[in-house]
């Protein structure tokens, strides 16, 4: 099986360490990972500015990227939603392959859990880490069960860090409060965006995290901003760089 | 008289000002959301009396002009007079004919939102009636001149150092005492005077019943019975969606409508009113006011399920951090944002940017309305009907072109300049929004395209 690696725009640009942390994690599960180089943005940006219109251009590119592989993964729990709820062929034919794609498509956490079914992972992180859930990942992908239902508890990516030697996965007074970001929300509301963020940070420091990790790096960078702004020591790493270490 | 979109942030803004009391309003309604979680976990049927709550619903919003005309002729037979009002102007002028025919210029009235929307208040004072809101919350904002900043809980924007100073002011309590026990007994000697003297109640209408004509109310201070009991004539105002077929299903709604509001089993009262008593005056006024435009809009329909519980507004983080005032809406948070667009798409265009999308308002609301999928769905409708600002629409069609074409793309963001100043996320081409509170990630040598270029020739392609 052939695995093809969507890596956003912003990861591409600003963090292309979670890029090779996810390829290699993949490639160590004995995946056969292809990365196609014509990709750009899933078009999430623009759809939840209320500008799907304007999409169509992703859309097609990302049709023609990832059409032929048997599933995409991505470390990116929103971009992965938005493909899978909003990506459609602007001509009929192609409609079957952007199904493909819609169905296809795995955040990096469920893929491992789900299709690749780990059951361990030989890495060591000896820290006490604070799990950030990102909003559409977990209400949107369910990756995690949600504070909000009356159902039980289950969490991929925290079942992941299980795995990890010397982690310590601390707890939080609020468990699946939003950071803030947003996409472009973090700038159109900046004032609530960044104290939704403060307060976000404030929960992880309080009970002595020292690395922040989550499924989502666009949230992970909102907070990273937050925590230098504060000249705090903490730092942010996406899930992948801590399942492929060996520190 | 209309202001320009993009309200929301601004207000939003003036609230974080302080933060202090952005801290206090957030913990206190996280509180009340916490109390939320407890009483819903503490029924194993839960998520099955929201499924069965929704589907109600449903049924109400696919049948609701035969359940208004069942509830017509039930409420006829007994007794209540009832009224149809196509907007907010033909309800309060539906409400002042009664109130003339009685040579009536002061009433008391308990809380209900339908009045808010309508601005009901507003329009009897300056037609020289006195309205005295008798839920404490409501008599608060009342005495400072607020609107609600919430729909259940109207002044939990304001101290209790804040509401002494209030009662001092005008019910001349002793300046400095903010003791709640101490202010909630004077309020209350202020009301019952009121309630004693006014001839005419005003009150909402939390369900209203098809098969039985009648209509229940719930309160936790009783003062909605306290009003039309005492009161020659009782006026109940209600927006057409309240109705539910069938008395029975109302042991669906109120278990979950305060388990869901304040963590509470029941509300304290739920007083059931069917007919006047002899001698006294009942009157229903059903209202529309873009009720019949909304349930016409497939997308949005199901918005009008809602009963108004408040657990969206509790859950939402935005709301918790931007306050109630910051939706300029009789309806604040999450419910309202898709509610207003309906009432008027330009005064309301920002309302439904005003949320991350994280979808918390969907999981709490107890007849599951797809709360932020329709904020989703609101903002296409909205760009569409061109209510984006320009430099937005600029942006995002320049990103548009960008995301389009990979050449230009990766030219464009080496090592991520192009990035620094226009992120997808960052639109109008300005990147102090962000960087006033955080800083911006330190762009890497190499992006991971030219990375993998480099370490795994073998599989490149294209
Ligand atoms: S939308 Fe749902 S959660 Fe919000 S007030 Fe209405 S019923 Fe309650």
């Amino acid at each position: 099986m052939t695995v093809g690696l969507f890596i956003p725009c912003y990861v591409d640009q600003f963090y292309p360490k979670v890029a090779i942390a996810t390829l290699e994690l993949l490639e160590k599960q004995g995946l056969q990972v292809v990365y196609p180089l014509n990709q750009t943005c899933c078009g999430q940006p623009m759809a939840n500015s209320g500008f799907e219109h304007l999409t169509q251009g992703c859309n097609n590119l990302f049709i023609q990227n990832f059409k032929e592989v048997d599933y995409i993964v991505s470390p990116s729990g929103s971009c992965v939603l938005h493909i899978k709820d909003h990506l459609h062929a602007e001509v009929g034919k192609e409609e079957a392959a952007a199904t493909h794609i819609r169905k296809k498509i795995y955040e990096l956490t469920e893929f491992l859990t789900d299709v690749v079914k780990v059951e361990n992972i030989i890495a060591r992180f000896p820290h006490k880490v604070g799990m950030h859930q990102s909003c559409h990942g977990q209400r949107g992908l369910k990756l995690s069960q949600m504070t909000e239902l009356v159902a039980d508890p289950f969490s991929k990516p925290e079942k992941l860090l299980r795995m990890v030697e010397g982690l310590e996965l601390i707890d939080l007074n609020r468990k699946d409060e939003c950071c803030g970001f947003g996409g472009t929300f973090c700038v159109t509301e900046e004032a609530v965006s960044a104290k939704m963020g403060k307060d976000r940070v404030k929960d992880h420091l309080e009970h002595g995290a020292e690395y922040i990790t989550g499924a989502d790096m666009s949230c992970l960078m909102h907070l990273e901003g937050i925590l230098r702004r504060q000249n705090s020591k903490v730092q942010v790493k996406h899930i992948a760089e801590i399942l492929n270490s060996y520190a | 008289m209309h202001k320009t979109i993009a309200e929301h942030p601004t207000l939003a803004d003036k609230f974080n000002q302080d933060e202090e009391r952005v801290n206090w309003h957030d913990e206190t309604l996280w509180w009340v959301r916490a109390k939320r979680d407890k009483a819903a976990h503490t029924l194993p049927e839960w998520e099955d009396l929201r499924n069965l709550a929704s589907q109600i619903k449903h049924n109400v919003l696919s049948n609701l002009s035969e359940y208004l005309i069942q509830f017509e002729e039930n409420a006829l037979k007994n007794g209540i007079q009832v009224h149809w009002a196509a907007d907010a102007q033909e309800h309060n002028a539906i409400v002042k004919s009664i109130l003339q025919k009685h040579g009536v210029t002061q009433i008391v009235k308990s809380k209900s939102m339908l009045t808010e929307e309508c601005h009901l208040n507003d329009y009897l004072q300056e037609e020289g009636v006195e309205v005295i809101d008798t839920d404490l919350g409501e008599r608060i904002v009342q005495l400072a001149q607020e609107p609600p900043s919430h729909i259940v809980l109207p002044c939990i924007h304001k101290k209790k150092e804040e509401i002494g100073e209030l009662f001092h002011l005008h019910l001349g309590t002793p300046a400095g005492n903010a003791d709640p026990q101490f202010l909630t007994e004077a309020a209350r000697l202020h009301l019952r005077e009121k309630f004693l003297t006014r001839k005419i109640a005003l009150t909402g209408v939390n369900f209203a019943v098809a098969e039985t004509g009648e209509f229940v109310v719930c309160t936790n201070e009783g003062n909605a019975d306290m009003g039309a009991h005492l009161a020659d004539v009782h006026i109940a105002c209600m927006g057409i969606e309240k109705l539910i077929p069938l008395r029975q299903h109302l042991g669906v709604f109120l278990r979950l409508l305060t388990r869901s509001a304040t963590g509470q089993p029941i509300t304290t009262y739920s007083s059931h009113f069917k007919k006047p008593r002899p001698d006294q005056e009942m009157h229903i006024v059903l209202v529309d006011n873009g009720r019949s435009r909304q349930l016409g809009r497939k997308d949005f329909r199901n918005s009008l399920k809602c009963i108004r519980c408040g657990a969206c507004m509790n859950t939402c983080p935005v709301y918790r951090r931007s306050g109630g005032h910051s939706y300029h809406n009789a309806i604040a948070g999450p419910i309202g944002s898709i509610l207003a667009p309906n009432l008027d798409m330009k005064d309301y265009a920002d309302l439904p940017f005003a949320s991350t999308l994280c979808g918390s308002c969907s999981n709490v609301c107890p007849v599951k309305i797809d709360i932020h999928d329709q904020l989703y769905k609101w903002r296409q409708v909205l760009v569409k009907e061109g209510h984006a600002p320009a430099a937005k629409k600029a942006a995002m069609q320049g990103m548009a072109f960008t995301f389009s074409h990979p050449a230009f793309y990766r030219m464009a963001g080496k090592t991520g300049k192009w990035f620094m100043k226009t992120t997808p996320f960052m639109v109008n081409n300005n990147f102090n929004p962000w960087y006033k509170q955080r800083d911006m990630p330190e762009p890497p040598k190499e992006s991971f395209h030219d990375w993998y270029k480099k370490n795994r020739k073998e599989n490149g392609h294209g």
